[in-house]
């Protein structure tokens, strides 16, 4: 049997129709979008020119605001240190939160290093972001605002919209990684009031190796990499044209199926969940109830280890928040930023829906859940002493 | 970085059939280490007759490889004399489940802990009374 995934958070199956679409890129179609003089060159750049127009079609923007890159975390990196460099003249204080992914948290690290000043933001025990807390860390110093729209561990959706306001009206840069958003949700960058913000190809069914930043005409950054003048100078490097034909398809895609599916993602979603809390007892939610990613499910099985009970289910493909499924050894940054208990923090387990998860699958995983629960409780020392 | 591929055949199998899982009533020893907010609580109780360890039972709140370690040691100290369950160390519980991931290493410490914790609470109920008799 073919073991079910359900950590689509973590990376997607690249769609079909995506795979179709590369396909003559990385065969006769080899041209360098770069080479003026001759037609395969000519056919590189028009195809590259149109997945542009895709990607800024799926967030609503022009297709001259987006850069491509290798990835979200380069577009967070390019976003955040090319604006903190651009800007320095004006101030050195950057706000971010505690929840963010690494490539935020660790580029903001980076720069503290440079002299830098960041404000972690706290998050709610539903890992929400309170933007009037936002609004009281902004200073005169302050340069960028760059807050999540999804969080990846527990799928809260922030208050992004209410986050952009404050900070247009402050008249302070906001970023948002919208990793976790792009494809799955709406995401339209009028909407969020974002200046810059941050996409990913294999989260939503697109190849891996190839992301985009979203740039607001008139907003500065300082390129990371330099060279050939590629992407208007912002970032140099031969474009990754199959990657690329990748994320435009895997954009124009989402696009089409994303409300079906996003409605289709939280039936599932729920039915997952109303069939664990029906069967099992003592399971706790991380995360917000409603302002929720469609497929997120991230629950904690108290006196069970996260790693433990993944081990049980090996028909599927999960993961956990817990220290022991981390080479760090320490459990996810995130229920800890959220308060989660730390006890409660080493049984979480994080599922993931996608396209491909049925109810059968859903059901399936309720049962094996329930079986081997009840199982490693009656292992548990803990429990009995409840 | 690990990951759970990393796991022996001998550590997946102990942790899918784990031996000796529960509690022993009336315990010669028993020993309690860990901590929830840690990660792994394991419990150990033993049943010693003779100086010598006839019965070993566990209960772990922990990961694979604390469950594995937790049933591989109740498998080796049974039949062992208190000295000889003294002797018993992580590194062997580990090497008896042909290795751990070294980032899991610590996991057989939790092993050892409660071993001795529960030699030193059998020790404590019996006054010394039950080594003497062992050596005579």
């Amino acid at each position: 049997m073919k073991i079910i995934y359900m950590d689509h958070n973590a990376t997607t199956p690249l769609d079909a129709e995506v795979l179709e679409a590369m396909m003559p890129y990385l065969t006769d179609k080899f041209g360098n979008p770069s080479s003026s003089t001759h037609a395969y060159g000519w056919e590189a750049r028009r195809a590259v020119d149109e997945a542009r127009s895709q990607v800024a079609g799926l967030i609503g923007a022009h297709p001259e605001e987006i850069i491509f890159t290798s990835g979200a975390t380069e577009a967070d990196n390019l976003a955040i240190k090319g604006v903190a460099h651009a800007y320095r003249d004006r101030g050195n204080h950057i706000i971010t939160s505690q929840i963010e992914h690494k490539a935020v948290l660790e580029t903001c690290k980076f720069l503290e290093k440079e002299g830098f000043k960041v404000t972690y933001i706290p998050v709610d025990r539903y890992g929400m972001v309170d933007p009037e807390e936002v609004r009281r860390a902004i200073t005169d110093k302050t340069i960028l605002i760059s807050i999540m729209f999804v969080n990846s561990e527990v799928g809260t959706i922030e208050p992004v919209e209410k986050i952009g306001e404050i900070a247009r009206e402050k008249g302070v840069l906001f970023h948002s990684d919208a990793v976790q958003g792009a494809g799955k949700i709406e995401t339209k960058v009028d909407k969020l009031k974002a200046d810059l913000l941050s996409i990913s190809g294999h989260k939503m069914y697109g190849p891996k190796g190839i992301g985009a930043l979203y740039m607001k005409k008139g907003v500065k950054i300082e390129p990371l990499l330099h060279g050939g003048g590629h992407e208007r100078g912002l970032r140099a490097g031969t474009e990754n044209v199959p990657g690329i034909i990748g994320l435009g398809k895997a954009c124009q895609k989402a696009g089409k199926v994303m409300k079906a599916e996003a409605i289709r993602l939280t039936k599932l979603r729920n039915r997952l969940y109303q069939g664990v809390m029906k069967r099992i007892k003592r399971v706790y939610l991380n995360g917000h109830s409603e302002k929720r990613l469609p497929g997120n499910l991230n629950l904690s099985f108290e006196f069970v280890e996260g790693e433990s009970l993944i081990l049980s289910l090996k028909d599927f493909a999960i993961s956990s928040g817990s220290a022991c499924t981390s080479s760090s050894l320490k459990s996810s940054y995130v229920l800890l930023a959220m308060k989660v208990q730390e006890a409660l923090s080493h049984c979480s387990l994080r599922i993931c829906l996608g396209r491909s998860n049925t109810e059968d699958e859903v059901d399936y995983l309720v049962e094996e859940l329930s079986k081997n629960v009840a199982r490693l409780r009656e292992m548990s020392p803990l429990y009995k002493e409840v | 970085m690990y990951n759970l591929e990393e796991y022996s055949a001998k550590v997946m199998e102990h942790y899918q059939n784990p031996r000796n899982v529960g509690e022993i009533e009336n315990p010669s020893g028993e020993g309690t280490v860990g901590n929830p907010a840690c990660g792994d609580v394991m419990k150990l109780t033993i049943k010693v007759e003779n100086g010598r360890i006839v019965d070993a039972k566990f209960k772990t709140f922990g990961c694979g490889a604390a469950i594995a370690t937790s049933s591989m040691v109740t498998e080796m100290v049974k039949g062992k004399t208190i000295e000889e369950a003294l002797h018993i160390s992580n590194k062997t519980v580990a090497e008896a489940l042909d290795g751990l991931p070294k980032i899991k290493m610590h996991c057989s410490v939790l092993a050892e802990d409660a071993l001795k914790a529960a030699i030193e609470d059998y020790r404590k109920k019996t006054d010394g009374k039950e080594n003497k008799a062992q050596k005579d």
